[in-house]
Formats: structure tokens, C-alpha cells, sequence
């Protein structure tokens, strides 16, 4: 699978996936602050809800890999490892997601609805809502006639959700350039996949709506990129869209706080010990990268999400009154 | 705050939480009525994300407790068949802001159904939804929309402020041949995640008792300025009739406990005699609850010694940081700042 991916992209996708993993490692603690002794999600410098997704970060890079600024990403409730992937304003995130003026929509939206129009991507709390939007976006480069894509996220969950089976016929009725990439974690927060879901494999979907469907196994990012790399070349061409299911896991709970009493007794080590990061650099070094290279790659990663952390924790939180802003363009 | 428990017998006083006494409710009419199943996200191995359904997978087993899909549509649209086919389907969707995926099943479907068969067909379905923010889950986990609903014909819609509130009304609506929309509010949920409001804690008969659908109650009693809050503002307004009471302001808080039907006559009943209202609501301003409460009494033609006030969420989108939230939301010292500056305005 090696020769799939060029050395650059190989790089790009480690250092990427280290960030994401370290930005979430930044956000657990940061997230506990004021929620002991008796944890309350009401309080500390992150309330509410927290989503994190260790041990997605295959499915993230491998995709993003083949995508420029320009092209439109749509993603879930999950959403750091994506928008890290696709190049949205790190330290504008971090804000965000702290609630400060800083942040990428002034603290409007916070960790679900990560929005940054410089390189089209946004994310929502509501399952599968972003399939829609990402069947216009790829319409819309189908008329102006670029070469445009569009990418909407999801997990297996929400390939259950009426709109998911909507939007995959419109995109196929009206061939536009977007690819619909299903992250399995084998969960819908306590759910399991295989409790909810007829069929084994979502990837057999896609034959519902005459596109291809790709089922990619191992979490790996090198084989999401060739599968992807194929899926957005294609959607480029004008050849319609494609659906990509990843095995993926998750490696926290659904949102922190989550007890995960629904996973088997030893699923998380067991989860843990192919964690797909320090899998991904193994196989790095074994095909001859220097490990120079890879530390180095990865201090810079590190630091870019400490700056962003420092800068989002030192900002200033709007005025409350700025709430009003925004409502009507 | 619980309406007086009639059972003499000398029965320990229980602390229930609204989660469990909404578990409690529906587990003990499920023995009662093997009709009665229960179906939603995460409400069986888990027991409701919100502690809804603690419990019942285990005495009732996969049969009548049904974890879905995420398929709004397909399992709210067959409650209505199951409904209609004799079952009394008791549907949770955890988050009162996901109805939009599915609102069709609710409002022309659900709503409609004894309507348009002209009474041939019913549909006793409850829909059980958390409501409310305040705890930093943003514009798509905060909302209240009692408006949104209590708007829709066909459909009744509750909200309890307590657990003896919660368990009555869930066997009432249950047992109710129509559709009612059960919100509970997290803020008073009694989840060990996230803070609750004290008072909403209660004890509770053990046994079956109904609070009945549609009626509002009259929580505390008093002469000056008529406090209406339902759900959450109930403790709102709570609070803030302790603190005005200070100042020798005499409060009556009036817990609406139904929007759909509204039991206009309770609060027509308790405006008449302080000449005074403030609704406290933290859904949106505009076309809510305070707007048909303030019109309701308007139109009984009852003298008002103020012009009447609404207190609720401005006509923004949630935001997710605390900041801007908490400054748009209802409190107690808004509700109490509101009330003095009334009884200034009229005393004068
Ligand atoms: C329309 C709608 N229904 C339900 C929910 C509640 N909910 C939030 S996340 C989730 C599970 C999603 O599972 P999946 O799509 O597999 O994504 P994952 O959480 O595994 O990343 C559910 C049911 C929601 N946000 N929106
Ligand atoms: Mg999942």
C-alpha cells in the first residue's frame, strides 16, 4: 500500500494526525477544569458537549490529502480531526471552541458548528445534515465549471438517516463532484453498528444509487488515500460521486463524561493497541523514513497547537451584547 | 411544590429525580398495560441518554424496548402505525432540537390522525424530549421550542418542574388517546453530568396517581404580581419571589405544567386578583408562550395595574459561549428586577 501515497502526502498525513490527536490530548484536561470534584458539563472554560475523535485521524488525513482550499468539506458533531485536516484556522478553532472573540465565528458556535469559509468547511450537531449541503456545493462547481469537490463526512450512524439515502440519489441523479466518506466507529453513541444497521457493509449502498461504494478496512491512512485519491480524481473528471465507508474506531468515549457501558469489557485496550498513529510511524520508518524527519514534523505539529491553546486561552471573550450580531446577514 | 400527597399512610418520603420518575411511570404502566412499548436512540442498553428508560431493558426486555436507528422518520411515523393499530408507543428523541429531521411524522401526521379519520383512528403516542439550555451545547442542543409545538392542533404538550409532576403526567399521557409532545427540562433532570435545580428533587407515591394533562397550578401563593413559568422558569420565578418577598412584594407563581391545552383560567383566575403579570419563559420572545398568555388575559378583558411583561429568550440563535448565553437567557434577578421595577411603575 506504501507506493500508493508519495512521501510528501506520507508526511503531511503523520504530522496531521499527530496534531489532531494532540490538539484532543489539550482538550481533555482543559475540558475537566471545573468539572471536579463533581463533574458538571455546565461548567469550566469548555461547557457543554465534547465530541473527540482519537483515533480517527486516518479517515481525516487520507481524504484531506487530495483537497485544496477551495474544495467544500462538511463534517459532524465530531469534528477536530477533519477541520485540522482540511486546513481550518488552528488557532481560530482553539477560540472557537474556548468561546472567545477570537474565535472563528466569535464564539457563536463553538466545537459543532466549526465553521471557516477561507477553505470551505463547516460542521453541525444534526446527524447527516451536512450530506445536503455538500450536494449543493459540488452543483455549484458542476455549473461555474471548475473542478471542484465536495466532501461531506458521517458516521455509520447517520448512514441510517433519511437524508443520507437523498442525498446519494440526488448526487448520482444529478452527477455532481462529491464524495460521501462514512467514518465506522462501529457505534452511534451506545448503539452498535451491527444493532441498528440491515446490511454488513454501508459501502453496498452506494449500489442503490448507481455510484461506486469502497469499503476501506485496517484504519489506515495510506489506504483511505488511495481510495480516496481515486473517489475525488474521479468527482474532478465529472464522473459523479463515490461512496467511501472506513473502518474506523473511536478511542473515547461518545463525548467526555461518556461511562461506555455498552462496550464489551477490554474493547478500548484492545482498540488501543492498534492505535493507527504510532502504527502509521512504524510503518513510516520501516519504509525508510528518518525518524529525524518524523520527530521533527512532529514537534512542529505540537507546537503549532500549543501556540493555538496559549493564544485561545489568553483571548478575550466577546461582549455578550455581540450576541445579537449576526442573526440576518 | 408537589401537590399535596393524599395517602395517609406514615410512607417514608422518597427523592426522586424527574429521569427516574419518568422511568418509574412508564416501567409501572408497562406492567399494567402489556400494550405500552417503549422505542427511541440509546433508550435501552443505555437507559436513555437523558435516564429515561433506566432500567426497563432489563425488566421488560428487546421486545417493548427498542433501541432505533437514527431514523427519525421511519420510527416516529411507526409509532403513529403502532399507535393506530392499538399499542400505546411511548417514542424518545433526545434532543428537543432534532424534531426538525422528523417534524413531518409529528405535526401532519401524528397530529392529524384522529382529525382526518374523523375520529376513526387515534393515536396514543407519547414523545418524550429534553428541552432547554444553559450549559454550553449551542444554537443545535439548547433550544425549548414549547412554542414551535404548543403551536401544532392534535398535539398536547407538557412540562413538568418536578418529580411528582413528571411521573403523574407521563401515566396521564400515556394513557391519553392523543399525542403528547412530554418535554423535560435538562436543568432539572437530576443527571449525574450536569447541575440540577434542587427543588425539582421531589418525593412521589410509590403507587399509580395522574397528574392531569392541561392544568395549570397555582405553587405559591400571593397578592402583589402573578409570576407564570413553566418547566424551568417555575423555579425562576420561584427563586424570585423568595427575593421580592424581601421587599415586602408579595409574588403568586403560577406553574403552567401544559401549553397544549393551556388552562388559561388558572392564570386569568390569579391576574384578576394581583392585576400584575410577568411571564417568564426561556423559549423565543416572539409568537411564545408569554405572547399567548399576556393575549389570553388581555382578551378576558381583566383590569392590569402594569403593562404586562414577558421575560425569555431573545429572538436569537443559541450561542455556545457562556457569556453571550447566560446574558439572553431568563434568571431569577431578571425576573425579580422586572417585578420591582412593575410594582414602581404601578404603585406610582
Ligand atoms: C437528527 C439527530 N438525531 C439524533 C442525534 C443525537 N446523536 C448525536 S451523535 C449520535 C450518534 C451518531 O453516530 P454516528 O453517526 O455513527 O457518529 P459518531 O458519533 O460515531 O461519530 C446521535 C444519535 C442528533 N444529533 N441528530
Ligand atoms: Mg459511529
Amino acid at each position: 500500500m506504501s507506493s500508493a501515497s508519495n512521501a510528501s502526502d506520507r508526511l503531511w498525513m503523520y504530522a496531521t494526525m499527530v496534531k489532531s490527536r494532540y490538539f484532543e490530548a489539550l482538550i481533555k484536561p482543559a475540558y475537566f477544569e471545573g468539572k471536579s470534584p463533581v463533574f458538571n458539563m455546565a461548567k469550566g472554560p469548555l461547557p457543554g458537549e465534547m465530541h473527540l475523535s482519537d483515533g480517527q485521524e486516518p479517515c481525516a488525513v487520507g481524504v484531506c490529502a487530495h483537497l485544496r482550499p477551495g474544495d467544500t468539506v462538511t463534517a459532524t458533531h465530531r469534528p477536530h480531526h477533519v477541520a485540522i485536516a482540511k486546513g481550518v484556522d488552528l488557532d481560530a478553532m482553539a477560540a472557537e471552541i474556548f468561546g472567545k472573540a477570537s474565535g472563528l465565528s466569535g464564539g457563536r458556535g463553538g466545537h459543532m458548528h466549526l465553521f471557516d469559509a477561507r477553505v470551505n468547511f463547516a460542521c453541525s450537531g444534526i446527524i447527516a445534515q451536512g450530506l445536503g449541503p455538500a450536494v449543493g456545493a459540488a452543483l455549484a462547481s458542476k455549473l461555474r465549471g471548475d473542478d471542484g469537490v465536495a466532501v461531506a463526512f458521517l458516521g455509520e450512524g447517520a448512514a441510517n438517516q433519511g437524508a443520507f439515502h437523498e442525498a446519494l440519489n440526488l448526487a448520482s441523479v444529478w452527477k455532481v463532484p462529491a464524495v460521501f466518506v462514512i467514518e465506522d466507529n462501529a457505534y452511534g453513541i451506545s448503539v452498535a453498528k451491527r444493532d441498528c444497521t440491515a446490511v454488513e457493509r454501508n459501502a453496498d449502498r452506494a449500489a442503490a444509487y448507481a455510484m461506486p461504494g469502497h469499503f476501506v478496512p485496517g484504519n489506515d491512512a495510506d489506504a483511505v488515500h488511495a481510495v480516496a485519491g481515486e473517489a475525488i480524481a474521479r468527482a474532478r473528471r465529472g464522473e459523479g460521486p463515490t461512496l467511501i465507508e472506513i473502518e474506523t474506531c473511536r478511542l473515547e468515549g461518545h463525548f467526555m463524561g461518556d461511562a461506555e457501558g455498552y462496550r464489551p469489557e477490554g474493547e478500548v485496550e484492545r482498540l488501543k493497541a492498534r492505535d493507527p498513529i504510532p502504527a502509521y510511524r512504524a510503518r513510516l520508518l520501516a519504509d525508510g523514513f528518518e525518524a529525524a524527519d518524523l520527530d521533527r514534523a512532529e514537534a512542529d505539529a505540537r507546537a503549532a497547537v500549543d501556540a493555538a491553546f496559549a493564544a485561545a486561552r489568553a483571548a478575550a471573550y466577546p461582549k455578550p451584547e455581540e450576541a445579537f450580531a449576526h442573526v440576518f446577514a | 411544590m408537589s401537590s399535596p400527597d393524599t395517602t395517609v399512610d406514615a410512607r417514608p418520603a422518597r427523592r426522586l429525580t424527574i429521569a427516574r420518575a419518568i422511568a418509574e411511570a412508564i416501567g409501572q404502566e408497562m406492567e399494567r398495560d402489556p400494550d405500552v412499548l417503549v422505542m427511541g436512540e440509546d433508550i435501552a442498553k443505555l437507559g436513555g441518554v437523558f435516564g429515561t428508560t433506566t432500567g426497563l431493558l432489563d425488566r421488560f426486555g428487546p421486545e417493548r424496548v427498542r433501541d432505533t436507528p437514527i431514523s427519525e422518520t421511519a420510527f416516529i411515523g411507526a409509532a403513529v402505525g403502532l399507535a393506530a393499530s392499538g399499542m400505546r408507543p411511548v417514542v424518545e428523541l433526545m434532543f428537543v432540537d432534532f424534531f426538525g429531521v422528523c417534524m413531518d411524522a409529528i405535526y401532519n401526521l401524528a397530529a392529524k390522525q384522529s382529525y382526518f379519520s374523523g375520529g376513526q383512528v387515534t393515536c396514543p403516542m407519547v414523545l418524550m424530549t429534553s428541552v432547554g439550555g444553559g450549559y454550553g451545547d449551542a444554537g443545535q442542543h439548547s433550544q425549548t421550542l414549547y412554542a414551535t409545538f404548543g403551536h401544532l392542533p392534535g398535539l398536547k404538550v407538557v412540562i413538568p418542574s418536578n418529580a411528582h409532576d413528571a411521573k403523574g403526567l407521563m401515566l396521564a399521557a400515556i394513557r391519553d388517546p392523543n399525542p403528547v409532545v412530554f418535554m423535560y427540562h435538562k436543568a432539572l433532570q437530576g443527571m449525574g453530568w450536569l447541575g440540577t435545580v434542587q427543588r425539582s428533587i421531589t418525593d412521589a407515591p410509590e403507587g399509580d396517581y395522574v397528574v392531569p394533562l392541561g392544568k395549570a397550578k397555582c405553587v405559591r401563593e400571593g397578592e402583589d404580581i402573578t409570576l407564570v413559568g413553566l418547566g424551568l422558569t417555575v423555579h425562576q420565578s420561584l427563586d424570585a419571589a423568595a427575593q421580592l418577598a424581601e421587599d415586602g412584594i408579595s409574588a403568586e407563581v403560577i406553574d403552567l405544567i401544559s401549553i397544549a391545552p393551556l388552562d388559561r383560567e388558572t392564570v386569568r383566575a390569579s391576574v384578576r386578583k394581583t392585576g400584575r403579570l410577568i411571564v417568564v419563559d426561556d423559549d423565543y420572545l416572539s409568537y411564545g408562550v408569554g405572547a399567548e398568555i399576556i393575549a389570553s388575559v388581555c382578551e378576558a378583558g381583566i383590569a392590569l395595574r402594569a403593562p404586562p411583561q414577558r421575560i425569555a429568550f431573545p429572538d436569537i440563535p443559541v450561542p455556545f459561549t457562556p457569556v453571550m448565553e447566560h446574558f439572553l437567557l431568563p434568571s431569577a434577578d431578571k425576573v425579580t428586577i422586572a417585578a420591582r421595577q412593575m410594582m414602581e411603575v404601578s404603585s406610582r
